[in-house]
């Protein structure tokens, strides 16, 4: 069976999504859900671990040999995002069963896990599939799941998120799947090791350029790069809080993946930097975002919101590390892929509490919850905290490898830039801490703690914050494999 | 007997223990202090057991695991870390003994998170003391910083709030935005940041880019509260008097400026510091620090206030000290952060006493009251002799060598700001105790009756600390050989 | 002669800038939907065209036509995937119009907006 460890992956949750909106009940669609999380975690960490230990994996669907057929390929890179993925959706299913509940109305709720493990499928699909159509595919099966999680929100403007989020997504991905045909056109063939073989030869011609212009823009569209970033507050703010945490740590992730294969496999780091000199792109843009976002998210009320421009700034900490185009520079951006994911979800998932006992989170309704909600507010602070970069947690480990990047290169203005994000980012989040701790609660409301099927989850990601920024060495050691294997100098 | 080694880690979560029994006893006051006691008791025992075999030339080291590669979390015990811990660890026991006193005193609420912060602040300046490389040492800074933060903000009011932003601003702002670059950095230039004797950025690139490094590092060492970075210290003001007694200090400043003196002395060199270009123009800004806070402090009439500037000014005397870049600006710095520590924290457990017993937080009101509390501010006294740097106080040694230093430095300038300094702490510190004890208490027959010394616990600190000021002028042997080590070693 | 050899082409950029333009410049939300759709129906076309090689026919094989000229059939497969994606985004987008017109009752954007706030 672990021969088809690839495609299982793929499959169970692809055919577990019928079977929950089938099954039509809360409960056992539930248990279907988390059922396919964890078979889907499992399967994650053993790619990993076969990968990391015997080199890259071979499958091929059906059968069919490469390029003619669709192949699945696992390295240390998507193996690592596959798990990241993985990760938190198994966390998010058991979370999502009392917060769901709360949020969203019952006969929806099977559907809701239904769309859930799509959008799993569809995320999981896109990380391991070796062939750029099917990368399509998969985005589009995980996005039109995507708009429905959001629209389910309880807030009718949640409607009017996803609808924005579908024009805009369905933009971004007929962008790629333009840039896929002129790549198509010019090589015929749509595997991605047979792509990098054959553009060197037509890389000079002008239609290439092009392909790469859109799938630039596409990408950067699907990952909410400044300023393509639009879509992302609305939908992270109204979207019910369980698909928030999901989303936020790893719809972006995956979508930074996609810029990573496209730009140093398919195309290779030379074309995409030296010739197309993308990291003058990518950069500035990076670097704006960082600043810009951060400082509107000090300005936020409702603190989904505050986190989701929170986001966007930390996609541009990605952005950056990938914009230097060496191996410490796309260990930092690899390794961030992953802590941030680690950050988010905890934030997210700790105001998915506040949710469910206060029914908001905009600032005037959280005075004194530190008090009132002592684990939940403790795990926004060491969120809080590791967002800032506060040594022992992840978000240092990320910072310590970007800023370094940046001085290997010289730029040091940019390395100052990215610890003046991280002091803006102690601006936001202490704003919270304020509101939080400093105000009086009102006691009439009687709000106590959250339930703890939404407080053990939240830690055990809270919890992963310290031991990966404590002890960093895993996944240090991943993010450097990928790089160095992205760049092409692994040995 | 337990492995020396393990000795290094037992002192660091001794302090993580009590607090944790704090918690646990949170609800039986007498049980909790009598923790709190009892492990500071231990945690000083352990301390004093590394002082023997550091003596005989042992460094016992802790590696606990690599945080990324290269980069340890690992700590080791050299002389002047553990002057500083053995500073920190022994306070901390008075300082207890003096917030039981203090804290019921003044009925404050919350004394169970207050107890069990103040026991993580101790491990975290444990932490600071002994790390063994630049990283572990950040990473305790900052649990520093953010543990204290609660201990600032302690009475959750609205002033509290706005102090506790001014303080983790300034002290996260420097640290991210400015030591962290340079650690980062350093750790570039050296592929390594463990402290190394005689430095290990010499050779590896310009006199101007050290240069830069080296202001980095003064300036993000926002602890050591050198202008114009020290506006948090006053803002901290608003803790209870036992936190700033012995973070506002002694844990917290002194754990900024033991991080310069140790950066100057184990990552630049004394030799390499001596030769870049920023050395001297920083010596001149903590030369200016030293007047300025002396200034401001003579203007306040909040006696709290009037310290932390004193405070203020005394920190630059280290950084001085460090920036002199020569043996005897070595030895006088660290002999500061000892003697400096003793005598401030009997000025701030007198300041604290007062506001318990007469409950006056401003000097113009405490005309006569040396009369009722005449222990208090003998205390007092003794302490600003200390500060000042005149006999018979531990002060006056280390501002010896500070002046010894400044001649062997060339640089009479910074001689006369010291002599300057000392003349302007003689007015602004004697004129506490000269008050309460000359001065007639104002007419009002109402006031004053009945105000009696604080509280016998606190007293007993108070007289603790004040001794040993004292003692120190005759025995400053322990300080000055630990400081003598760690200059021989460099300079060897 | 090329620029009309390349009419195809020509087309498809029509089509996309026509689509792109009402997808940005529409306030109607099935107006939206609509651009959406032609903006996608560009590509599809792309793609048809370039599948299709001058003199090919149809790619079912002939007894005995080894000179015979296919057209590539893969870029029609691949097409007619993305005709069943676009279908299904135009199903989503069309049912949150319904869903937005109930909560809002109006698919007009402006005054979404004003009712939003």
């Amino acid at each position: 069976m672990t021969d088809h460890l690839p495609v299982l992956l793929v499959v169970v949750p692809l055919v577990a999504a019928p079977i929950a909106a089938l099954l039509n009940h809360p409960r056992l669609s539930w248990a279907v859900a988390v059922a396919a999380t964890l078979w889907t975690l499992y399967a994650g960490l053993e790619l990993l671990s076969q990968t990391m230990a015997s080199g890259v994996i071979h499958y091929e669907l059906g059968g069919w040999a490469a390029p003619y057929g669709i192949e699945y390929v696992v390295d240390p890179l998507n193996a690592w995002v596959v798990v990241i993925v993985t990760l938190i959706g198994a966390l998010i299913a058991p979370y999502a069963r009392v917060s769901v509940e709360r949020e969203i109305t019952e006969d929806r709720i099977p559907l809701f896990y239904a769309a859930f493990i799509l959008c799993l499928t569809g995320l999981l699909g896109i990380a391991v599939t070796g062939d750029v159509f099917n990368v399509f595919v998969f985005l589009e099966i995980s996005s039109l799941s995507a708009y429905a999680l959001i629209a389910l929100g309880s807030d009718r403007r949640a409607l009017t998120a996803s609808f924005q989020y579908l024009i805009m997504g369905s933009v971004g991905a007929t962008f790629i799947v333009i840039g896929i045909g002129l790549m198509y056109v010019m090589t015929g063939t749509l595997n991605m090791a047979d792509l990098a073989d054959r553009l060197p030869e037509v890389a000079s011609s002008r239609t290439i350029p092009v392909a790469f212009t859109f799938l630039t823009v596409g990408i950067t569209l699907k990952l909410a790069l400044f300023p393509l970033h639009l879509w992302l507050p609305n939908a992270y703010t109204y979207a019910p809080s369980a698909v928030t945490a999901f989303i936020a740590s790893t719809a972006t992730k995956v979508a930074v993946y996609l810029l990573l294969r496209f730009f140093f496999t398919i195309f290779g780091a030379t074309f995409s930097f030296d010739v197309m000199q993308l990291d003058r792109i990518l950069m500035p843009l990076a670097l704006i975002a960082i600043v810009a976002m951060s400082l509107v998210a000090i300005y936020q009320e409702n603190v989904k919101r505050l986190l989701a421009y929170s986001s966007v700034a930390q996609i541009g900490y990605m952005v950056l590390g990938i914009s230097f185009a060496s191996v410490l520079g796309l260990t930092a951006g690899i390794l961030h892929l992953f802590n941030h994911a680690l950050m988010k979800g905890a934030l997210f998932m700790s105001m998915g509490c506040v949710m469910y006992r206060v029914g908001s989170v905009r600032l005037e309704r959280m005075n004194g919850l530190g008090r009132a909600m002592p684990w939940t507010m403790a795990a926004f602070v060491v969120g809080g905290l590791s967002l800032i970069g506060v040594p022992l947690t992840v978000g240092f480990v990320s910072k310590w490898y970007l800023v370094q990047a940046a001085l290997e290169q010289g730029m040091w203005p940019v390395a100052g830039v990215v610890l003046l994000g991280s002091l803006l980012a102690l601006m936001y989040v202490w704003k919270v801490v304020e509101v939080a701790y400093f105000r009086e609660a009102d006691p009439e409301l009687g709000i106590s703690e959250a339930p703890l099927s939404l407080l053990a989850p939240t830690w055990l990601l809270v919890l992963g914050n310290l031991y990966f920024g404590i002890n960093a060495s895993d996944s240090v050691g991943v993010a450097t494999r990928a790089a160095e294997m992205l760049l092409g100098v692994l040995s | 007997m337990i492995d020396t080694n393990l000795v290094v880690g037992v002192c660091l979560l001794l302090p993580v223990l009590g607090a944790f029994l704090v918690l646990v006893f949170g609800s039986r006051p007498n049980v909790r202090e009598a923790a709190t006691l009892l492990t500071g008791g231990l945690t000083f025992w352990h301390v004093w057991g590394l002082l023997h075999h550091v003596r005989e030339g042992a460094r016992p080291r802790l590696e606990l695991l690599e945080i990324v590669p290269g980069v340890q979390l690992a700590f080791e015990v050299e002389p002047l870390g553990l002057l500083f811990a053995l500073v920190a660890s022994f306070l901390w026991i008075v300082t207890t003994l003096y917030a039981i006193g203090y804290m019921r005193g003044h009925h404050e609420k919350n004394q169970t998170r207050f107890f069990f912060f103040f026991a993580i602040a101790i491990a975290g300046a444990l932490g600071v003391a002994f790390s063994a490389n630049l990283f572990t040492l950040f990473a305790f800074y900052e649990v520093l910083t953010l543990c204290t933060f609660p201990l600032v903000t302690h009475h959750q009011t609205d002033e509290a709030r706005k102090a506790g932003r001014v303080y983790l601003g300034i002290l996260l702002t420097t640290s991210v935005a400015f030591q962290l670059l340079a650690i980062i950095w350093t750790w570039q230039l050296a592929d390594t940041v463990d402290f190394t004797e005689g430095g290990i950025l010499s050779g590896t690139a310009s006199n101007g880019v050290l240069s830069a490094i080296l202001v980095l590092f003064v300036f993000g060492v926002g602890k050591a509260a050198v202008m114009p970075f020290h506006r948090w210290l006053p803002a901290a003001m608003v803790a209870p008097t036992p936190v700033s007694a012995l973070l506002h200090a002694v844990a917290v400043v002194k754990a900024g400026v033991f991080t310069v003196l140790k950066v100057a002395v184990y990552i630049f060199g004394i030799d390499l510091l001596g030769t870049l270009a920023a050395t001297t123009w920083l010596a001149w800004i903590a030369a200016a620090t030293i007047i300025l806070g002396s200034l401001v402090a003579f203007q306040k009439d909040n006696l709290k206030a009037r310290l932390a500037y004193s405070t203020i000014s005394q920190l630059s005397y280290i950084v001085l000290g460090a920036l002199l870049a020569n043996e005897w600006g070595v030895i006088g710095g660290g002999m500061h952060i000892a003697m400096h520590a003793f005598g401030k924290i009997t000025l701030f457990f007198a300041a604290g006493a007062v506001l318990v017993a007469a409950h006056e937080k401003d000097i113009s009101r405490m005309h006569g009251l040396g009369r009722r509390m005449p222990i208090t501010f003998g205390a007092f006294f003794i302490g600003s002799l200390s500060i000042i740097g005149l006999p018979p106080a531990g002060g006056s040694w280390s501002k010896w060598f500070l002046g010894m230093g400044t001649l062997e430095a060339g640089q009479v300038g910074l001689l006369a700001v010291l002599m300057l300094s000392s003349l302007l702490g003689l007015y602004y510190l004697l004129e506490v105790p000269v008050k309460a004890f000359f001065f007639r208490p104002p007419d009002d027959a109402q006031r004053g009756k009945g105000i009696k010394e604080a509280p016998l616990p606190s007293l007993i600190a108070i007289g603790i600390t004040a001794s040993a000021t004292v003692g120190f002028f005759f025995w400053p042997d322990l300080w000055h050989e630990l400081m003598s080590m760690v200059v021989s070693g460099v300079t060897q | 002669m090329t620029a009309l050899g390349l009419f195809n082409y020509w087309a498809v950029i029509f089509l996309m800038m026509v689509g792109f333009y009402t997808l940005i410049a529409r306030g109607n939300l099935v107006k939206k939907i609509i651009g959406l759709n032609i903006f996608q129906t560009s590509v599809f076309i792309l793609y048809i065209t370039m599948g299709k090689i001058t003199g090919g026919t149809a790619p079912i094989f002939v007894e005995g036509g080894e000179d015979v000229i296919y057209s590539n059939p893969i870029p029609h497969v691949l097409i007619l995937t993305a005709i069943v994606v676009g279908v299904a985004t135009s199903a989503v987008g069309l049912s949150l119009v319904i869903r937005i017109k109930e909560a809002f009752g109006t698919i007009e954007e402006d005054e979404i907006q004003d009712e939003s706030l």
